[in-house]
């Protein structure tokens, strides 16, 4: 098989992102990133969006792809503590937060799926049909 | 204080000296709120990926150990390529200062929020002392 690794046929973005950053050494960004704290995966089809952020009420996650873009955003409440309550610590965070993450894809946005489970947001972030990678054939003559 | 979205780090737990996990995860500290008021203490504690059966709250003496057991969940036919969180188990212990009824202790998990109740014994609750005038 003469085409078998698409690798390849086709250019990676990740693959230079990923030597990027080990390039930068693997500390660097991290400690920057901003609330909440994302991990992206990858396959040949979609990207997968994984973010923990628990005690959030599932229906005020607010998810909007627009072209390679996905924004999520939310808040948490503070607890309502009566008055007769002190606090001995306080570190749980509270309010509102936004973030954008940049795929190197476009997204189809109508087949984004979302699950959120044990304070874990999962996103299913498909590849938009006209990016994913086409075997192309080869005609004897 | 309070934390802002702004701030927020997963912070892994301190391994002591000499002792040494037999799980080869990652451990972290959970964030905590904790309030008190006459009869009872409150704990609410971040633990995404906990839920009700991965959880384990002992109390001995007078140490509270709360534990979540998470189950990294790795999609299949994927590759990470950022990675800005770690995933591991919770660990926290807590000193308590007053004698705390083990039998009315009551625990939840919702959303990967784990949230105690610990009454306070007959003998710790505070007791008004009324001073007579002579």
């Amino acid at each position: 098989m003469l085409f078998s690794n698409n690798s390849h046929l086709f250019w990676d973005p990740w693959e230079q992102f990923d030597s990027m950053r080990r390039i930068m050494g693997r500390s660097g960004t991290r400690s920057r990133s901003e609330f909440p704290l994302v991990n992206t995966w990858v396959s040949s089809d979609d990207s997968i969006v994984t973010t923990e952020i628990p005690g959030v009420d599932p229906e005020s996650i607010d998810i909007s792809v627009t072209g390679r873009t996905v924004t999520l955003r939310g808040s948490r409440k503070a607890d309502d503590i009566p008055q007769y309550r002190s606090y001995h610590r306080r570190e749980r965070w509270s309010g509102e937060f936004s973030k954008a993450i940049e795929l190197p894809f476009d997204i189809e946005a109508d087949k984004v799926s979302a699950t959120f489970k044990k304070g874990v947001l999962h996103l299913t972030l498909p590849k938009a049909e006209a990016e994913k990678p086409r075997k192309i054939e080869i005609k004897s003559s | 204080m309070e934390s802002t979205t702004k701030d927020v780090q997963k912070k892994e737990a301190e391994v002591k000296e000499g002792v040494e996990r037999t799980r080869s995860k990652k451990l972290y500290t959970p964030p905590v709120d904790i309030t008190e008021e006459k009869d009872s203490l409150f704990l609410i504690a971040d633990m995404p990926g906990v839920d009700e059966h991965s959880v384990d709250i002992t109390l001995e003496k007078n140490v509270l150990t709360i534990y979540g057991r998470v189950e990294p969940d790795v999609p299949e036919n994927h590759r990470l390529v950022s990675a800005e969180y770690g995933i591991g188990d919770y660990q926290r212990t807590f000193t308590l200062s007053d004698e705390i009824d083990r039998e009315k202790i009551q625990a939840s998990v919702k959303n990967g929020v784990l949230r105690l109740t610990l009454p306070k014994a007959e003998a710790a609750k505070t007791r008004k002392i009324p001073v007579n005038a002579e």
